[in-house]
């Protein structure tokens, strides 16, 4: 009964959306104020519908309901509850499920909170996210229902893929699904916007903390998934430049770009067609992200024709979104007024560089995910796009990025005098300067990219904070001014400085990692002790155990430092998880300031005692996972700062008409 | 890396039935004893992809032809081939798929060359818009009616 209740909250949803998205774009083009007052309602009656019925879905699974087809593919009585209830969106179905009701919240958010929007732009904003709602719902009604029955029910599931439980890929998919549709709020004000024929900059200012909102959670959800490779795969590794990473990294470095060309919209009131131009194909990467996955387009070019229905159903609604909104953008963009003048050297110049270079890693990736399918589609001979192609064309783009990344905060809008800003970046270059030669020194002159990429990271890092040193007088001024200059500075500003710094972290985790990782393979004995990057690591032994819903081998050893000093025990495991009858390895990971040590067992020798063991020096890589924390609370700060608060219309709607001259200076 | 992949797509739905892997990687039986060697094999064995994996290289995978890879490349490097006539041999025999960097030929001038042109023609675009003939600036759009009586109405009540 209750699965088919949320079976029919769905349909009921779907017409819900449909009424959503015609009455008020058709009430917005007639000027109707009551029919463009259906759009908020309607929004929220959408988001209830939805949440019934994913509600439902997660009942089936609480109580392990096997007579719904979908909770006996992927669940089992004996899991543990957690993982249960992420098993709901751990299958195609149910992760549909999850990008709809994810969508209604951001549809609800936006006529909850939108209270300020003019009444035609919001019904609008509305409508376009009820028309996005409408292709996903009869998407998933039509080819890939989660309530479907069975009969007669089986007496229990076959069990989630043992690799997906596990809390960092429970809560992968909700973070990345998070950031993706948050993204649908800006195509659908950009769509809005066109339709309007209007962009200003209380446009931009409305639409950057959707924007934020969505990045600081696609932010979230890479870092989530990129932890998971690290820990679970039981190498070490954390990115792969594989095309599932690839699609979802597009998006994000695509929507940082519309982060900051938004800034430019709402301070200078230029770079507004592009801005639009960089929400339309924003959202269209988070859509191909989420539908190339899903129609193993990526498998192979044949995977794809394996489900004819739904693939042909996800190639028509991707024509449909993305070369409708192209359309509607090549018609009405050019009637779009072209805003301020700036020099090139300036703010503006900056951060147009900043797209520039985002928007050309993004093709360069984009380029390099499908080349091997369009090729083979072709008939052009199978070819091999991997990690080599990725590192010599991405890495250029972003040197030069995190060098402009290190002074554009710092720029005057329209024009700067760049002797000035250099100026005060002293420290930082000397700094850079100088880590980037110890790091020369330390590793025998290693390699030089590294050491390059090193130096680079602290240039950012020490640039963020010189740039809220130099804002708030720090040592120039007596403590207590500065310190109410502090108080006194926008959140956002501290927001940059996070962002910025802690992007600056995760560069130093990332080329940490990769340049410098130890690593030893070898059969040890019981007993045997191994020397690896000055630790030493005695391999105690093998227990068998018993956990919830697995057989476990769990290894042990007890690490020292150089002096002796006792360090750690460690204890990795190898589990077999009889129902799925799918082997596991858990790596044991002891987390040093400046580096991880990473133990890893492998098999039994056939004859004799001993035991094949990974251990890794993983050097720099917990600033990787500090970084992007640091990041993404950045993202938060300047979320709050009052001027971008939702709530907070009466200061921006004010402001607006003054013109930019007496904005603060971001 | 098989099993990265298969968690992605039982996400995706895809329930691909791949076989249980029997070990992990590289295994100690298969190190050279040159540490200089090694260090090549394995440098070499990061470029060159498993041919029935799904885009990982052999070094890291656990499939078997992976691990006959390996230990090709290990015999050629033993044998006295220099790192270009080891990526030849494996090449000559697996074709163009096995190499994680494709070579530049015809069919990839657009993967190796393109992501040079969107920079170019994306750094004409910016140069000839910052360039543009600074017009007369233009004047802020007007406020609509409905505009400036909210306007009126928003700063009245900031005052009250």
């Amino acid at each position: 009964m209750i699965p088919e209740l949320g079976h029919f909250a769905l349909i009921l949803a779907l017409l819900v959306a449909t009424a959503q998205t015609v009455v008020p774009l058709w009430g917005a083009h007639r000027g109707n104020a009551a029919w463009m007052a259906v759009a908020g309602p309607s929004a929220v009656a959408h988001l209830l519908l939805v949440t019934v019925s994913f509600a439902a879905l997660t009942w089936a699974y609480v109580v392990s309901d096997f007579t719904v087809v979908n909770v006996v593919a992927n669940s089992h009585s004996a899991k543990p509850m957690l993982y249960k209830i992420t098993g709901v969106w751990g299958n195609h179905e149910g992760s549909m499920l999850l990008w709809i009701l994810i969508l209604a919240v951001f549809g609800g958010a936006v006529a909850l909170f939108g209270g300020n929007l003019p009444p035609s732009l919001k019904a609008r904003v509305i409508a376009i996210q009820g028309l996005i709602g409408i292709g996903f719902i009869s998407f998933t009604i039509f080819t890939s229902n989660p309530f479907e029955r069975v009969f007669p029910p089986p007496l229990d599931g076959q069990d989630l893929n043992p690799l997906l439980q596990d809390p960092g890929l429970a809560f992968h998919p909700p973070m990345l699904y998070l950031g993706y549709v948050g993204f649908s709020v800006a195509f659908a004000f950009a769509i809005a916007a066109l339709l309007e024929g209007k962009v200003d900059a209380a446009w931009a200012r409305w639409v950057r903390p959707w924007t934020l909102a969505a990045w600081v959670f696609l932010t979230g959800g890479i870092a989530l998934g990129s932890w998971w490779a690290y820990y679970e795969l039981g190498w070490g590794g954390w990115w792969f430049w594989d095309p599932v990473e690839n699609v979802s990294f597009m998006p994000w470095l695509l929507g940082t770009a519309l982060l900051h060309s938004a800034i430019v919209v709402e301070k200078r009131d230029a770079l507004k067609v592009w801005t639009i131009l960089l929400a339309i194909l924003t959202f269209s990467l988070s859509l191909l992200g989420t539908f190339i996955v899903r129609s193993g387009l990526l498998t192979s070019v044949h995977a794809f024709a394996s489900d004819p229905e739904r693939g042909l159903y996800i190639l028509m609604m991707l024509i449909f979104v993305i070369g409708g909104s192209l359309t509607l953008f090549a018609i009405r963009a050019p009637t779009l007024k072209p805003g301020g003048l700036f020099a090139p050297i300036s703010r503006e110049g900056g951060l147009v560089m900043n797209n520039l270079l985002l928007a050309t890693a993004t093709a360069t990736i984009l380029i390099g995910t499908l080349y091997p399918l369009i090729l083979d589609s072709l008939g052009g001979g199978l070819v091999t796009v991997g990690p080599p192609f990725f590192n010599l064309t991405f890495v250029p783009l972003m040197l030069p990025l995190v060098f402009v990344m290190g002074f554009g905060p710092m720029m005057a809008w329209k024009r700067t005098d760049m002797a000035g800003v250099l100026g005060r970046l002293k420290v930082a270059a000397a700094v850079a300067l100088v880590v980037g030669l110890a790091t020369l020194y330390l590793q025998n002159g290693g390699p030089l990219l590294a050491a390059l990429a090193l130096g680079l990271a602290a240039w950012l890092f020490v640039a963020a904070f010189t740039d809220l040193a130099a804002k708030t007088k720090l040592f120039r001024a007596p403590l207590a001014d500065s310190w109410s200059r502090a108080r006194g500075l926008p959140r956002s500003q501290y927001g940059t400085a996070l962002a910025h710094g802690g992007l600056a972290i995760a560069i130093a985790g990332m080329v940490g990692s990769t340049a410098w990782k130890v690593e030893s393979i070898s059969v040890m004995q019981p007993g045997e002790t191994k020397d690896v990057a000055g630790y030493s690591f005695t391999f105690e032994g093998v227990e068998r155990l018993q956990g919830p819903n697995y057989l476990s081998e769990t290894a042990s050893f007890t690490v020292r430092d150089g002096d002796g000093a006792f360090v750690a025990v460690m204890t990795p495991e190898k589990r077999l998880y009889p129902v799925a009858n799918m082997p596991t390895t858990e790596a044991a990971i002891h987390t040093r300031w400046l580096a991880d040590l990473y133990a890893v067992i492998g098999d039994k020798e056939e004859r004799g005692e001993g035991w094949t063991v990974r251990i890794y020096y993983e050097p720099l890589v917990p600033f990787l996972w500090l970084g992007s924390l640091v990041m993404m609370l950045g993202g938060i700060v300047s979320l709050s700062d009052r001027r971008l608060r939702v709530g907070a219309p009466r200061q921006a709607k004010t402001r607006v008409p003054a013109g930019p001259a007496v904005q603060p200076a971001e | 890396m098989i099993r990265r992949l298969l968690a992605v797509g039982l996400i995706a739905g895809l329930v691909a039935i791949l076989p249980t892997p029997p070990a992990l990687a590289l295994m100690p039986d298969e190190i050279l004893d040159d540490p200089n060697l090694e260090a090549r094999a394995r440098a070499l064995s990061r470029d060159l992809r498993c041919v029935v994996c799904q885009n990982e290289a052999i070094d890291s995978s656990n499939a078997e032809i992976a691990r006959q890879m390996r230990l090709l490349v290990r015999e050629r490097l033993v044998a006295g081939d220099d790192d270009g006539q080891v990526m030849d041999y494996l090449q000559a025999r697996y074709g163009d798929y096995v190499l994680m960097k494709p070579p530049v030929k015809p069919e990839t001038y657009l993967l190796w060359y393109g992501p040079a042109v969107v920079l170019l023609l994306g750094g004409l675009g910016v140069a000839f818009y910052l360039l543009r003939r600074p017009k007369a600036a233009e004047a802020a759009e007007p406020l609509t009616a409905a505009e400036r009586e909210r306007l009126k109405r928003l700063l009245d009540k900031e005052d009250a």
